[in-house]
């Protein structure tokens, strides 16, 4: 006996006329006020416009003494006052002019180094082990020992840049090369690639998102760096840049001239990365579908 | 002309002693897009028994697999009711497991047995991790896994990990397993070792599933009873017995006949499709 | 007249009596020299005893001052008095203490934020807003208003480190969450999980890797932070009574200072020691027991 359940055979049936006039619209446009509520920067700008209008409420209702607290209005007349009629886009410039010269300088020597690694053992050892132990070492501890060695000048700020950008690029230059499939490399290999060709043409775009990546993480840790020993150590190399100008105004107890600064190191830090890398992004890994 | 379909179901004379395990009846599924309201399918019926093996067939865009995770209770249909054993579906539940397409359906994180034990226990099928080992152990062995179980899914092939998502499926005991399109990225071989294992597998306990697939062959040769669909929007073309088919018969003159003619059925109406493109096109995008 | 080149047909046919004997070795085991030289950690070793040896002969040999560099030996030595004196064991103890204090507060507020952007749209409009303004501003620069706000303490300190650790954690937490597959989704509620139960055992290890990214930047940031902070008002911070002896960063500074350079470099090593034990040994057994095992390595 089997106790099963068995298969129930039932008449098959068609059914022949399908009069697609029943079904409507089968794709129906949704409504301009929900397609505009689907833009995400619009969402975001109110969000924004809703934190802002919070805060100036809040200390002008609430009277906040603005030494402690300044409105958002006051902060941004300082802002707007210092970048016209002030110096400030003089400091914006050094600032930025430093974070350049020590950003290349520390992509060329990663460069340099990751070639080497590329072609022999010891030095794809020399990369692992030097990443190894200065990676995981603020740049900007480098800056009492920058400071005995170049003395009191741009040089020893571009020397810690260059701390802050090179093992971080380095590291996901090198690792990005390592994971190049066998497949590309021995695609490359079959078109008679070799050497530098082999490294530009093959393996650099095929490590992109890792080399990217590693650009983003040295500017992020280049950013935080140069801020921190402007911070301090900016005033004596001459004019000082953002963060000079931030540290300045907390000494002399002008709070609103602090948030003019912070304003604008966020300004900067936006355009660089939801502009210059996004769009850098947008045109190669995005694009070739590489992101992961 | 849903509720016809309906009807013409109804009066199988053969169904009157048992009763339906899956019972839908003139469902219409619509989904959002970024821009548009689709509609999946429209005013669809059609009953389940116990054993059956029974076939979503259909074209790409006859909403079939829309329809699958309807009954699944992830979507909830704007018109008609799905019932399971009376009951109406509302959200999802251990009582319908679903195997996936996807090889990621496997939680990475967890080894094979784990895998299938997390499910009994979640699922309120186990209550102790005794119990979820045994039978986690007795379903790896008939899918051919022992040696594997505790092996993390990205060591697996895909076969492999299509076995164990079977595995998991029929370990629940759900009652019904509800498949989406489980062979579809198997190489043709794997596909069809597997197509063989599922039903000795169910030579062995006579379970329901509900197989979605847009091959004409593996629905002839894996089902008992085929549901045709047509696209945009999904609406039934015809049931169709095919429970006498299996392996042996593929090339038999019956076999060819049965799929020419659902062939023919599919492709009928291939004006409506090309005119439905466009609209596809951006719904899609 | 057909020109192209025809199909030569030839007789077929099979081998039936494969030679198994003259193969020689199958496999043959390499030499015990390139067996070492394969491992990496011995290369990497003496790759490190090199640089220390080259470091050591430059300064004997040169005579550089032992301002500019100190001997390598020298170095060693300070670094040993230091920690022998305990001078710097509680330094490192205080950096620490304020480390673990703000990370552990700023991950508890990254908690919050991610579960307020994953369970509503305001919220993770309101997250992603946040972040795309704070992220890219250096915790550093917010210790003047912090010291404004909470004054020379260790408070101004927790303050920035939970700036620098709320950011990137929270960010990547909540684009893990958004990147968890939807099958994986389905089958979590195909088992019937809900609420607690489903972030818990389904979304949570499903973003993992991310979420391990997430941390680790979180720490990388953090660290650079404190020594940072402590580099530069460690000093004032230090004049105070509770953290009377200031931290790690101060310790590299205060030397510095009094041109105590073998002390600096001694400072550092202590940075590098304290780095490469949170990165290569805290977050790496996480890594390998975690992500590698299950084979959701990212990169």
């Amino acid at each position: 006996m089997d106790t099963l359940p068995q298969l129930v055979i039932r008449p098959e049936f068609e059914n022949t006329d399908i009069k697609d006039a029943h079904t409507g619209n089968i794709a129906v446009e949704l409504s301009i006020v929900e397609k505009i509520w689907n833009i995400n920067g619009i969402r975001k700008a109110v969000i924004l416009l809703g934190l802002v209008i919070t805060w100036q409420i809040y200390t002008v209702a609430l009277d906040v003494e603005p030494l402690m607290f300044p409105s958002f209005l006051f902060s941004l007349e300082r802002l707007l006052v210092d970048l016209f009629t002030g110096d400030l886009i003089f400091k914006i410039w050094f600032s930025v002019k430093v974070l350049l010269i020590g950003y290349s300088a520390g992509m060329a020597i990663a460069a340099v180094l990751v070639l080497w690694a590329t072609a022999s053992r010891l030095g794809s050892d020399f990369i692992a082990t030097a990443t190894a132990m200065f990676n995981p070492l603020p740049a900007i501890a480098m800056l009492p020992l920058a400071m005995l060695w170049f003395g009191l000048g741009t040089a020893s700020l571009v020397f810690v840049l260059i701390h802050s950008v090179l093992w971080a690029v380095a590291l996901n230059t090198h690792s990005g090369f390592k994971n190049v499939t066998e497949t590309l490399k021995m695609i490359g290999e079959n078109y008679g690639l070799r050497g530098v060709p082999f490294v530009c043409k093959v393996l650099v775009p095929a490590a992109f998102p890792s080399i990217l990546s590693g650009m983003k993480v040295g500017w992020a840790f280049a950013w935080r760096t140069l801020i921190g020993a402007e911070l301090v150590f900016g005033a004596s190399s001459g004019s000082g840049g953002l963060g000079w100008y931030i540290f300045e105004s907390s000494q002399n107890i002008e709070t609103e001239g602090v948030f003019a600064g912070l304003f604008m190191v966020i300004l900067i830090g936006i355009v660089v990365e939801n502009v210059v890398f996004r769009n850098v992004e947008l045109r190669t890994v995005n694009r070739w579908g590489m992101q992961r | 002309m849903g509720q016809d379909v309906q009807a013409a179901a109804d009066n199988s004379s053969a169904a009157a002693a048992v009763e339906p395990i899956l019972d839908v009846d003139g469902v219409t599924l619509q989904y959002k897009t970024k821009e548009h309201l689709i509609t999946a399918t429209y005013r669809v019926g059609f009953k389940v028994y116990p054993a059956d093996r029974f076939v979503l067939l259909g074209p790409s865009g006859c909403g079939k697999s829309t329809l699958l995770k309807g009954v699944a209770g992830y979507m909830t249909p704007v018109e008609g009711a799905m019932r399971l054993k009376g009951r109406e579906i509302h959200e999802p539940g251990p009582d319908r497991v679903m195997v996936f397409q996807e090889f990621d359906q496997l939680l990475p994180w967890k080894t094979v047995k784990q895998n299938i034990t997390f499910a009994l226990m979640n699922g309120g099928k186990c209550s102790t991790q005794k119990d979820a080992d045994e039978l986690a152990m007795e379903y790896i062995k008939k899918v051919k896994l022992d040696r594997f179980e505790d092996t993390y899914p990205h060591m697996l092939s895909g076969g492999m990990k299509q076995r164990v998502a079977i595995a998991r499926g029929m370990a629940m005991e759900p009652d019904i397993l509800l498949m989406d399109e489980p062979f579809a990225a198997l190489d043709a071989l794997t596909r069809l070792q597997m197509q063989e294992e599922l039903l000795q597998l169910w030579e062995d306990t006579h379970f329901t599933v509900l197989f979605v697939t847009h091959s004409i062959e593996e629905a002839l040769i894996v089902g008992s009873r085929i549901l045709v669909l047509s696209p945009h929007p999904g609406q039934v073309k015809a049931e169709l017995n095919a429970h006498h088919l299996n392996h042996s018969n593929v090339g038999d003159k019956e076999f060819s006949e049965l799929q020419s003619k659902i062939h023919n059925m599919l492709f009928a109406d291939r004006i409506l499709e090309d005119e439905l493109a466009a609209a596809e096109g951006a719904a899609q995008s | 007249m057909n020109t192209l080149p025809q199909t030569v047909v030839r007789p077929e046919f099979e081998a039936s009596d494969l030679d198994a004997a003259n193969h020689g070795d199958v496999a043959r085991r390499l030499t015990a020299y390139e067996r070492l030289s394969n491992m990496d950690s011995v290369r990497k070793f003496s790759i490190l005893i090199l640089f220390i040896a080259a470091w050591e002969i430059y300064t004997r040999a040169s005579g550089v001052s032992h301002f500019l560099l100190p001997k390598f030996s020298d170095t060693a030595v300070a670094l040993f008095q230091a920690i022998w004196s305990e001078q710097l064991l509680i330094m490192v103890w205080n950096s620490i203490t304020i480390l673990v204090t703000g990370y552990a507060i700023g991950l508890a507020i990254a908690a919050v934020l991610t579960t307020a952007a994953i369970t509503t749209r305001f919220g993770s409009d309101l997250l992603s807003t946040l972040t795309a303004m704070l992220n890219p501003l250096p915790a550093i620069a917010l210790l003047p208003l912090a010291l404004l706000w909470f004054g020379l303490g260790s408070e101004s300190i927790v303050f920035t480190l939970l700036h620098s650790v709320i950011w990137p954690v929270a960010l990547n937490a909540h684009t893990g969450f958004m990147s968890v597959s939807e099958t994986q989704r389905m089958v979590g509620r195909n088992y019937g999980l809900r609420g607690m139960t489903y972030v818990v055992k389904l979304l949570i290890p499903a973003a993992f890797p991310s979420i391990l990214m997430g941390l680790k930047i979180g720490w990388a940031f953090a660290w650079r932070t404190l020594i940072a902070a402590e580099l530069v008002f460690g000093g004032s911070i230090s004049d105070t009574a509770e953290t009377q002896s200031g931290g790690l960063g101060w310790f590299v500074f205060s030397n510095q200072m009094d041109m105590q350079i073998p002390h600096v470099f001694a400072g550092l090593f202590t940075v590098i020691l304290v780095g490469i034990f949170v990165e290569n040994v805290i977050f790496t057994n996480i890594e390998i027991k975690t992500v590698r095992r299950w084979g959701m390595q990212t990169s």
